[in-house]
């Protein structure tokens, strides 16, 4: 099992979360079925993970290329601006997916022309979207809370196939889909080889720019989904809350999952492993009866732990280290 | 004959202007000295926020923990005072931590070689998780002192007042002009900017330098905060979130570069200017909505990036034509 | 005589991680001359340099100053003994002013406050006396690269004053600039400077330089005056080789074959890279491309790729006439590469050798049609087989091979592509003896199989072996082509030592 010795690091996090989790609050691990659906603290995670989750798989891919997308959270409110308006003119679900889904696509080739054919900085690129998408979002809501009542589209959000929750059912499919069409395509190859060199990938002539546009449109995509799970859950669509701060909780899960911020290897399950770890603190600390304050702080220090674990200076150390350990090892 | 450096900033100068004409027109009482009194007074926070910010992007960093920075300041100095702390040892203890929490991040950049973004990331959720545990609650304050300073100000013509804040916000520029262009330190962020290895060569001292500007940035924060304090009368742990990304937009459509090494702070004061000008125009107005800010903002931003590249690339072509011609 | 010998250093070792790259290297420098520094890649000049002016520490040996012993520490320190350096592009920055530019870090100051005033004011007089004419306000990249370049020389001289280094500082100038600079080096050789100049354009040392030492493998080969030695022996020196002995051994087969010439290159060129050349490669034929650093050889790799496009002249494929203005398209066409620079331009590190093998092939298929793990399993097992590549682990990330290994695995890619046309910048460069001969072999293998090669090569000695054609560059032309009998190493020297204009 090789995959599995690649995500052990992340499977040890997550186990070592939710074992302290389970500790402080004991009924974390119950899970009960009610009306045909599985309920419980363990479920909740699940489904509150999802818009993480989603934005992780696109946030991945994007990472890969040595890219970064901040303009996630402002999608996540434009699509579920219009998802919302749709539903409450009345329209059925397939159309509103069909055009909150395009948006969102839409709104990452945006930012993947400005990043591979523009050359302009990610950071900078997807930065604009990320400023003015929230205008955008609520010049589409008219400025208030759009609220509707359609029990089809809400379904997304709130109902259940064969028990499980449909959040779960949803970023589990997409991160099988994608993970599928990274690793049974070349994508994933290609992706990681222009994250690691793009000079070299170019001379042996893979198309660098394309394959960084369509990892921002996947990002747009998934960005759009997430805002379809957050809209359908709430029954309305709110442009200034909606994904806000997503974006950051998104990157520190493909940090968690070990992607390099610099670019290169990734791993699609390793990141929502990431998104895991960060939901299940949040809801331990919210069982735990903590303030909810101390999550940012926990947060902020896991950043600062494995940012620090992952930074070149001490990578150097470390190895520096384990070669010595292992030439004391040698000699006796 | 107008520096190519100079474009962007002549350009905001410019647009600031024209749009002020224009709004001018349609509601003549925007041309007084109240209403850009109160533009003055109003943006004073951000103002102070992006001067920081300018030094920070000057040297190619970014800061994401300015507005954190201000929501813990402001807390931290509304619960001093409220637990009989006098106010300027309040401000003074808040300007302090923020400044070294400032240097903690340069220094942590510097040492462990990490993108600021990410080591200033930490610093935003730090800063906001250390304001939500002093108190989730807003926090109001008032003492004398405080009335005081909210008292001082500069009467200008037709009842316009330049006020104590409006007055800190443009000394807080002019500390800034001065940083920047009439110091060895102004310099060494400029140098940081154009490359951080050719300024390694020429002996700028990356650590000092890197604690320096974001022990600045720091303090600009902390000062904002200060001023945010004094504009709302009360510390909110939840105030201020996203200011970062406001101040940020207000430097690079003051012209300065987001990549680094090219920028003027005057021209910040103009970004800030003109995001307030539209948030004036929608009050006037009185039927727009306020979101029309960001909207506006980003299409600013994305005209001044792009700008920003092409200048780059004809400069390059230029450069390329020359040594070409020369063959 | 002896001359006071301004900076000396003798018996001076460096080694990197085991590794000697310089060997008991003596050199001297003596007032008011300028100094060539020369030696082919590998040499060591780079590193002596560094050690002189402070950026490495040595290993061993020692180092004089106007008689004092002297350990420089670091840049800094070397400056303020007096030892200022001027590297080839990276030290000034460009979006600083010209003041700024010569002034950071030392600005005057007034009451705490730079001076903006007099840093304008001694700018001024300072660039006056390098009789440039700029305007201290205004960014140095507003100015041509020959500005900056004595902008730069201003600043070093200004801080150290005794020895000047210059690394390549003529690669990106053109005649008159070089003029220009060169009579900024003359006025401060009569100013007494000591002035070290490395470079690779044998016209230029011969124009300025008063001496020359050279450099080869990390040994010092000799220092000699300039007017003493003439340009053929000069080659040789860098070269390495006395020309009577160097035959090499030609491989009997590297015969011209009868083929028709697939691939014509008609008045190919890119201005300010490499002058329009006439080229045609026929299948079964190696052309070798022999020349100093800097005459062109990669110019012409790059052209032929599709990296850079040429603003002059037609590729024809098999008669058709083809566009090759990225690589995409010249791999369309059957074309292959193998980079100069292996690790910046050929691996992808943390891949591994297997999927490095068959990323060309990849690319070439499309994202949308992966290779099967059993092909690519297939592939890799064969090649790292064919190639002898080891450790032979498909999984290792490429990065932990050796140079030669690493260097079998980009062959191996592009021979997974079964190119027509393959373009090895460099092969043998930096790896292994072992891996050396292998590779030499491979090339005489694909020969045989009926590819066309292009081989850019600075060993002459291996171009002699295996080469059907020889073509010799020099000063960026093409200047002479060598066939059958013709190609001799002495012939190859020869060739190469001619100034290129005159060809």
């Amino acid at each position: 099992m090789k995959k599995f010795r690649q995500l052990r690091p992340q499977l040890l996090a997550l186990a070592v979360v939710l074992v302290m989790v389970g500790l402080i609050s004991p009924g974390f691990f119950s899970v009960t079925v009610q009306n045909g659906r599985l309920y419980g603290s363990l479920i909740d995670v699940g489904v509150r993970v999802a818009p993480v989750a989603l934005l992780a798989i696109g946030m991945t891919l994007v990472i890969a290329t040595k890219g970064i997308d901040l303009s996630v959270g402002a999608v996540m409110a434009i699509t579920g601006a219009v998802a919302a308006t749709l539903v409450a003119d009345g329209h059925s679900v397939p159309v509103v997916l069909a055009v909150s889904l395009a948006l969102g696509l839409l709104c990452g080739i945006w930012n993947g022309v400005l990043v591979a054919f523009l050359d302009i900085q990610p950071i900078i690129a997807t930065l604009i979207l990320m400023v003015a998408g929230r205008g955008i979002a609520q010049l589409i809501t008219g400025g208030v809370i759009l609220t509707f009542n359609d029990p089809a589209f809400s379904f997304i959000g709130s109902g259940a196939v064969l028990g499980i929750p449909m959040p779960i059912l949803i970023w589990l499919a997409m991160g099988l889909a994608v993970g599928l069409l990274v690793r049974r395509s070349a994508l994933g190859l290609l992706i990681e080889a222009v994250g690691i060199n793009r000079r070299a990938s170019m001379l042996v002539g893979v198309r660098a720019r394309f394959l960084i546009l369509a990892t921002y449109a996947i990002s747009g995509l998934c960005a759009a989904m997430a805002g379809m799970i957050v809209t359908a859950d709430i029954h309305g669509a709110d442009a200034n809350n909606a994904g806000l701060w997503l974006e950051l909780d998104a990157i520190l899960a493909v940090v968690i999952g070990g992607t390099s911020l610099a670019g290169g290897r990734f791993s699609i399950t390793a990141s929502l492993i990431g998104a895991l770890i960060i939901q299940a603190l949040n809801t331990g600390i919210l069982m735990s009866g903590w303030p909810p304050e101390f999550n940012l702080i926990v947060k902020a220090v896991v950043i600062v732990t494995i940012l620090t674990l992952q930074s070149p200076a001490v990578a150097d150390e470390l190895t520096m280290l384990r070669d010595f350990l292992r030439r004391k090892g040698a000699q006796k | 004959m107008i520096r190519a450096r100079n474009l962007p900033f002549v350009a905001t100068v410019l647009i600031f202007l024209i749009a002020y004409g224009l709004c001018a027109l349609q509601f003549p009482n925007m041309l007084s000295f109240r209403v850009v009194g109160n533009l003055l007074t109003d943006n004073a926070f951000l103002g102070i926020a992006a001067v920081g910010m300018t030094f920070v992007i000057l040297s190619g960093g970014i800061d994401l923990s300015v507005g954190s920075v201000i929501a813990f300041t402001s807390v931290f100095v509304a619960v001093l005072i409220r637990a009989g702390v006098h106010p300027a040892l309040a401000f003074g203890l808040a300007l302090i931590v923020s400044t070294g929490f400032g240097a903690l991040m340069g220094l942590t950049i510097h040492a462990l070689k990490m993108p600021a973004f990410v080591v200033t990331l930490a610093g935003m959720f730090l800063a906001r998780g250390a304001a939500f545990l002093i108190s989730t609650d807003s926090v109001p304050i008032s003492h004398e002192f405080l009335k005081t300073l909210k008292g001082l100000f500069i009467q200008l013509p037709d009842k316009g007042k330049l006020s104590f804040l409006a007055i800190v916000m443009l000394l807080a520029f002019a500390l800034g002009v001065v940083l920047a262009h009439r110091t060895r330190f102004g310099a060494n962020v400029y140098a940081l900017g154009g490359s951080e290895q050719s300024a390694e060569l020429m002996g700028v001292p990356l650590r000092r330098t890197m604690i320096q500007l974001y022990a600045f940035s720091g303090f600009m924060a902390g000062l904002a905060g200060l001023a945010y304090t004094l504009y709302t009368s009360a510390g909110y742990s939840l105030a201020t979130v996203g200011v970062e990304l406001d101040a940020i937009a207000a430097v690079v459509v003051g012209g300065t570069l987001l990549t680094g090494g090219s920028g003027l702070v005057l021209g910040t004061l103009f970004g800030v200017l003109i995001q307030g000008l539209i948030q004036t125009y929608i009050v006037f107005d009185g039927t727009l909505s306020s979101w029309w800010t960001k909207i506006v903002v980003g299409l600013l931003l994305f005209a001044f990036i792009v700008l920003q590249r092409l200048i780059l690339l004809i400069s390059e072509r230029r450069a390329a034509m020359r040594s070409a011609a020369g063959e | 005589m002896t001359h006071d010998a301004l900076l000396s250093a003798q018996g001076i070792d460096k080694s990197f991680f085991g590794v000697k790259v310089l060997d008991g290297v003596d050199f001297t420098l003596r007032a008011g001359e300028i100094h060539a520094l020369l030696g082919e890649n590998g040499a060591g000049k780079s590193t002596l340099v560094k050690i002189l002016t402070g950026a490495y520490r040595r290993d061993a040996g020692q180092m004089h100053l106007a008689g004092a012993e002297v350990e420089p520490r670091s840049v800094a320190e070397a400056q303020n003994l007096g030892i200022g350096t001027v590297y080839q592009e990276v030290n000034l920055l460009d979006n600083l002013t010209v003041a700024e530019n010569l002034y950071l870090g030392r600005q005057p100051r007034w009451m705490g406050l730079t001076d903006r005033r007099r840093m304008r004011a001694d700018a001024h007089e300072l660039l006056a006396r390098y009789h440039v004419t700029a305007d201290p306000d205004e960014t140095l990249a507003h100015y041509p690269v020959a500005v900056r370049q004595i902008i730069a020389i201003a600043r070093a001289v200004d801080l150290s004053g005794k020895v000047l280094f210059l690394d390549e500082p003529t690669a990106s100038l053109d005649a008159r600039e070089v003029q220009s600079l060169f009579d900024v080096l003359h006025q401060l050789r009569q100013q007494g400077l000591g002035i070290v100049i490395i470079t690779h354009f044998l016209d230029q040392v011969y124009q300025i330089a008063d001496r020359v030492t050279v450099l080869r493998n990390g040994r010092m080969v000799g220092s000699r005056a300039i007017s003493e030695l003439p340009r053929r022996d000069l080659v040789s020196m860098m070269l390495g080789r006395e020309l009577a002995e160097a035959t090499g051994h030609r491989d009997p087969d590297a015969t011209e074959p009868d083929t028709a010439a697939a691939f014509k290159f008609e008045n190919y060129g890119k201005r300010g890279s490499i002058a329009p050349f006439d080229l045609a490669i026929r299948p079964g034929e190696v052309v070798g491309i022999a020349g100093l650093l800097g005459s062109g050889r990669t110019e012409t790799a790059r052209l032929l790729f599709g990296i850079d496009r040429p603003d002059s002249g037609q590729a024809t494929v098999d008669d058709h006439p083809v566009s090759l203005h990225s690589p995409e398209e010249a791999i369309a066409h059957g074309f292959g590469m193998c980079p100069e620079e292996r690790k910046s331009d050929g691996i992808v590190g943390d891949l591994s050798v297997r999927q490095n093998i068959v990323l060309a092939l990849q690319a070439t298929r499309g994202w949308a049609r992966p290779i099967p793990r059993r092909e690519a399993d297939a592939l890799a097992t064969q090649y790292i087989q064919a190639l002898d590549i080891r450790p032979p682990d498909p999984d290792r990330p490429i990065k932990f091979l050796s140079g030669g290994n690493q260097q079998k695995a980009i062959l191996a890619r592009w021979l997974a592509t079964e190119p027509r046309l393959l373009i090895l910048d460099e092969p043998t460069r930096g790896i292994d003896i072992g891996a050396h001969a292998e590779i030499i072999n491979l090339i005489g293998k694909l020969r045989a199989e009926g590819m066309a090669l292009v081989v850019i090569s600075s060993e002459i000695e291996e171009l002699v072996a295996f080469s059907t054609r020889v073509i010799v560059l020099s000063d960026r032309h093409h200047v002479r082509e060598l066939k059958g009998a013709e190609i001799t190493a002495e012939a190859i020297v020869e060739a190469m030592a001619v100034p290129g204009e005159a060809a």
